[in-house]
């Protein structure tokens, strides 16, 4: 791997460029591998990663069935923050939050980590209590948070309206060292890492079945043929349940759809992530100028990438009401992700009833945000084939034993 | 857009108007059950990418429950049938196979 770097640049300036190399190859796919990992997203490639880094394991295939990070990791809003209630969250977010803050040095690739502040709005009197809460939740946990009065809100964010008709400001829960990141980057950034260090990332080959013996995982059948390996991972978010069936599990996951969209590019008017969960809607302005925003997911389990109309119409009507001055701009583009969704909207990292399967899921709504620690926790997982600390408050057998990481209460909205 | 018909009022109207009641046909474990089997009722889910028979509640409407048979890929809606039914009738299953021959009704 060429390492990119100012004087790369200067060097290839001066030859027309002529000298980039591909940031990651394209192997053939072989007949066997250690570990194979389904899903070359955010999560899959950074699981690879770090298997590859800390634990030393480099016989790694990713499969990914379309192109690499294009689901869920191409299509989320890039917010990253770690202000949760329960403190097994707290651990794993903070842990890729803090991830993030170096990766562009470690991946030596430029994510374009932006700590530019996150800010939760409370619009109602229960929705200000419970961010109190959390804030002296974050205290303990050692995340850094604080309550924001509606007069700090309007410093940082002067095109907010506070005294809306519905919903006021009544003040808000911020995170400095919050933020957004290219979301593109991270996968590409991962996989370079990752395929430097001798995993094979195989895009455009599908995943067609599970093979077992004896409740052991024993390969995979693929558009390509079939593969062995001696662990396998499933990290897939919204096709978890297509693979699950596969390995003859089930899960306790719907997946629906997911909307973002983005409006036309202006001028810098707003340096914070702002997220209004009472209503819905979140924004942030991306490095070209145009405004990211997201919304609700749709109510009914469906598989479109598209998402339902009146969930923009929702989302963007209660911005508007937050932000009035964006009322006359144009929305560029539209699209939707299909998120896997848990009960406690917590992930499950862990084992599965299939020996030598591992899963990763269940990330909903929140994905993008923890790819580090999430890939992290799932390589410790799989290298030691015991859960990691980590990791270990997320398994599957939580649902059995009752024993949720119960995150809907705490953010009051599906993330 | 998702269009569904009530069964019961007549009612065809876009998804607005109806609340999504998650996956239909589980059948509740009793007193007496296992952990795992309690489990199995209350979160595993089939979450086909394909056909999905559900229950939804005709919120905005004339208030009852009924069940549904939809795509969860194209979001074409099969039919919609009584909330006492224990399986998807005939007709739908038929309109069903029509599509997709290779369809069959998991429990």
């Amino acid at each position: 791997m060429k390492k990119y770097s100012g004087f790369a640049i200067a060097r290839e300036a001066m030859r027309s460029h002529s000298g980039w190399t591909r940031a990651w190859p394209s192997p053939e796919l072989k007949k066997a591998y250690e570990v194979v990992i389904v899903g070359a997203g955010g999560h899959g490639l950074a699981t690879a990663y770090y298997l590859a880094k800390n634990h030393g394991i480099r016989d790694i295939a990713v499969l990914e069935k379309g192109w690499l990070g294009g689901g869920n990791t191409g299509r989320n809003t890039t917010v990253i923050r770690s202000n949760y209630l329960q403190d097994e969250s707290a651990a794993i977010y903070e842990k890729a939050r803090g991830l993030y803050e170096g990766l562009s040095v470690e991946l030596n690739y430029n994510i374009m980590f932006s700590p530019r502040g996150v800010m939760m709005l409370a619009q109602t009197e229960h929705e200000l209590r419970g961010y109190h809460r959390i804030a002296n939740a974050n205290a303990i946990q050692g995340v850094k948070t604080e309550m924001l009065t509606p007069e700090q809100v309007k410093r940082k964010v002067p095109i907010i309206e506070l005294s809306g008709p519905r919903y006021p400001v009544l003040g808000a829960l911020w995170q400095a060292r919050g933020g957004t990141a290219r979301h593109d980057a991270v996968a590409w950034g991962y996989a370079r890492a990752a395929s430097d260090l001798g995993v094979d990332i195989i895009q455009q080959t599908e995943v067609t079945g599970i093979s077992q013996k004896n409740g052991q995982v024993t390969g995979v059948r693929t558009t390509r043929g079939d593969v062995a390996c001696k662990k396998l991972a499933l990290v897939v978010a919204g096709h978890s349940g297509v693979l699950a069936q596969m390995a003859g599990f089930r899960l306790p996951i719907e997946s629906v759809s997911l909307q973002a969209l983005v409006s036309e590019p202006i001028k810098p008017c707003i340096n914070v992530v702002v997220m209004a969960n009472t209503v819905h809607g979140y924004l942030s302005q991306s490095d070209k100028g145009e405004l990211v925003i997201g919304g609700g997911a749709d109510g009914y389990n469906n598989y479109t990438q598209r998402g339902s109309f009146h969930h923009i119409e929702e989302t963007v009507r209660a911005l508007i009401e937050t932000f009035p001055v964006i009322s006359r701009l144009k929305q560029l583009r539209q699209w939707g992700g299909i998120v896997d969704m848990t009960g406690d909207r917590s992930p499950i990292i862990g084992k599965t009833p299939l020996g030598g399967c591992f899963i990763n899921c269940g990330w909903g709504t929140g994905g993008f945000k923890s790819i580090p620690g999430s890939g992290w926790a799932m390589a410790a997982t799989m290298a030691s084939g015991e859960p990691d600390a980590l990791a270990a408050p997320f398994g599957l057998e939580r649902f059995l034993e009752g024993r949720f990481v119960d995150e809907s209460v705490a953010a009051g909205v599906a993330h | 857009m998702l269009l569904l018909k009530c069964p019961y009022c007549g009612a065809k109207a876009e998804e607005t108007e109806f609340s999504g009641g998650g996956e239909a046909h589980l059948s509740r474990q009793k007193s007496g059950s296992t952990d795992a089997g309690f489990a199995a009722y209350m979160f595993e889910r089939r979450n086909p990418k394909g056909v999905i028979l559900e229950r939804w509640h005709h919120a905005y409407g004339c208030g009852k429950w009924f069940h549904a048979a939809r795509s969860a890929v194209t979001l074409e809606v099969f039919g919609t049938y009584s909330v006492q039914a224990l399986a998807p009738p005939k007709d739908i299953i038929a309109k069903i196979r029509a599509r997709l021959p290779e369809w069959e009704e998991k429990k």
